[in-house]
């Protein structure tokens, strides 16, 4: 009676807005799914089990573990990944801060920590360098450049609450 | 290493769920988040198990107010947790424990439930529904049951649920006015787990007191409780460390977890008498 486990599973989901239909192997993780199947290799598959954030994707809004979640159960999600964040240019100040920065050594942990990262930038409100550290704290940078990636998040949620702010002001002296 | 699973099927509702795992004849395996399961079948700790994907039953996701008890379903995520307006006025205690429970890109998919089921000895959840004197509650193929959770957590890992059952919701008690609920706990790292932990409830019928990573399942600690109960703290926090048998390990010795105890539990009680940690 073990017919209705299946071995492959038949998946459509949209990664990076399109859509993509796959069958794909029972215990694949998302990330070799995108990385080996859809042939998008920014997302890393590195520790695969959960410690080291460098697999970090957005699914259905969120930042999620990429090596902690199966293919098969990303069937109708909306994934997006550092290549589809970076070509809709989603994320491109907080690039431009990893830059000026100097926050991207090796790189391997960036599109991980780009990912986390927009995820509390789009909570909004200016959060202090403790929350950054905080909300970072399952990516790890395996070049210890923590100093310089917080400097970049930080500047980044100065920026953007500053445009909100001016927004605002702008907003008032028009009513 | 990559996984190796025996097969993987998705339950469109609780009846399905436990038809899977019925006829997965000892195989079956539910995965909820996967937070736990599939970082073990990852590294092949696990292998060849019948998946029963839950993780879309909606029916298991919500909060309800039930008059007394609140009731959580098994699969309401940490990260709702602690966002839950429910939660947050009626079990304060389930709320600030989602801060030190694993990283926020985790605590997206890990459930309460799953959280509860995996019974890691130091996972903060089973030592906040002990503390709290929650119910489990437990579906299989010839029912429901409610277990109290003193009665649910067995040993590393090891809970009362059976082969072919789910953990469908947890209800506990709503806080009384004035009761107090805090959490506190010692790691290395933020989102590490914990060396030690210690869950505090202050009621009008008396305190309770629940610690995790010092035993091989959350540990309800009824001896520092009565002395609480009785007004003394350090014949409390003396009951602590006879009534815990830590482990060491490459973490901590027991010595250092036994002597955590007692700090954890004075900086919980300087919390519900509204002193600063
Ligand atoms: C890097 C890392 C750090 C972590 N740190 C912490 C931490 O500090 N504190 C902490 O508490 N947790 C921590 N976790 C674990 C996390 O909280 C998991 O989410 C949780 O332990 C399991 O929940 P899940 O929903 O993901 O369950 P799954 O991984 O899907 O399942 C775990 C187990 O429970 C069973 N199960 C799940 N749901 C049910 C159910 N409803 N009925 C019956 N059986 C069920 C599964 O069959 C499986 O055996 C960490 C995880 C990682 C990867
Ligand atoms: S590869 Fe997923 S957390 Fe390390
Ligand atoms: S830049 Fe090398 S791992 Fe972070």
């Amino acid at each position: 009676m073990t017919e209705m486990f299946r071995d492959k599973v038949d998946v459509a989901l949209t990664v990076n807005g399109e859509p993509v239909e796959a069958r794909v192997p029972a215990g694949q993780h998302l990330i070799d799914f995108l990385r080996q199947t859809v042939g998008l290799t920014g997302a890393h598959a590195s520790c695969e089990h959960g410690v080291c954030g460098a697999c970090t994707v957005r699914v259905n809004g969120e930042a999620v573990r990429g090596c902690l979640m199966l293919a098969a159960q990303a069937d109708g999600a909306e994934v997006w990944t550092v290549e589809g964040l970076s070509d809709s240019a989603a994320i491109a100040d907080l690039q431009e801060a990893f830059v000026a920065r100097n926050a991207a050594q090796c790189g391997f942990c960036t599109p991980g920590m780009l990912v986390a990262a927009e995820e509390l930038l789009s909570q909004g409100g200016l959060p202090s360098r403790a929350e950054i550290r905080e909300h970072l704290s399952g990516n790890y940078c395996r070049c210890t450049g923590y100093e310089a990636i917080v400097d970049a998040v930080e500047d980044v949620a100065r920026a953007r609450g500053g445009e909100d702010v001016a927004r605002a002001r702008g907003g008032k002296g028009a009513a | 290493m990559k996984a190796s699973v025996g097969g993987y099927a998705r339950a469109s509702s609780l009846d399905h769920a436990l038809q899977l795992l019925a006829s997965a004849e000892g195989a079956g395996r539910v995965l909820a988040g996967g937070q736990s399961l599939v970082a073990a079948m990852n590294m092949r700790l696990s292998t060849g198990d019948l998946l029963v994907d839950i993780s879309r039953l909606s029916e298991l996701s919500g909060v309800s107010d039930e008059g007394d008890t609140l009731r959580i379903g098994a699969l309401k995520r940490h990260a709702d947790v602690g966002r839950d307006a429910l939660v947050c006025a009626h079990a304060p205690l389930l709320a600030e424990a989602v801060h030190y429970i694993a990283h926020a890109a985790i605590r997206n998919r890990g459930t309460i439930g799953g959280a509860c089921a995996h019974a890691d000895p130091a996972a903060e959840f089973p030592a906040c529904v002990l503390a709290l004197g929650a119910t489990m509650h437990v579906a299989g193929p010839h029912g429901s049951r409610a277990i109290p959770a003193e009665d649910f957590f067995e040993d590393v890992f090891a809970t009362a649920i059976e082969e072919g059952e789910i953990l469908t919701a947890i209800t506990v008690p709503k806080a009384g006015s004035g009761e107090a609920q805090v959490i506190e706990e010692v790691a290395r790292r933020s989102g590490d787990y914990a060396l030690a932990g210690l869950c505090l409830v202050k009621r009008d019928a008396g305190h309770r007191v629940s610690l995790f990573s010092v035993g091989p399942k959350p540990i309800l600690a009824t001896g520092a409780m009565a002395a609480l109960d009785a007004g003394d703290l350090d014949g409390a926090v003396a009951a602590l460390a006879g009534e815990l048998d830590p482990p060491s390990d490459t973490q901590a010795s027991a010595a250092y977890r036994r002597h955590l105890a007692g700090v954890l539990l004075r900086r919980a009680v300087a919390r519900t008498e509204g002193g600063k940690a």
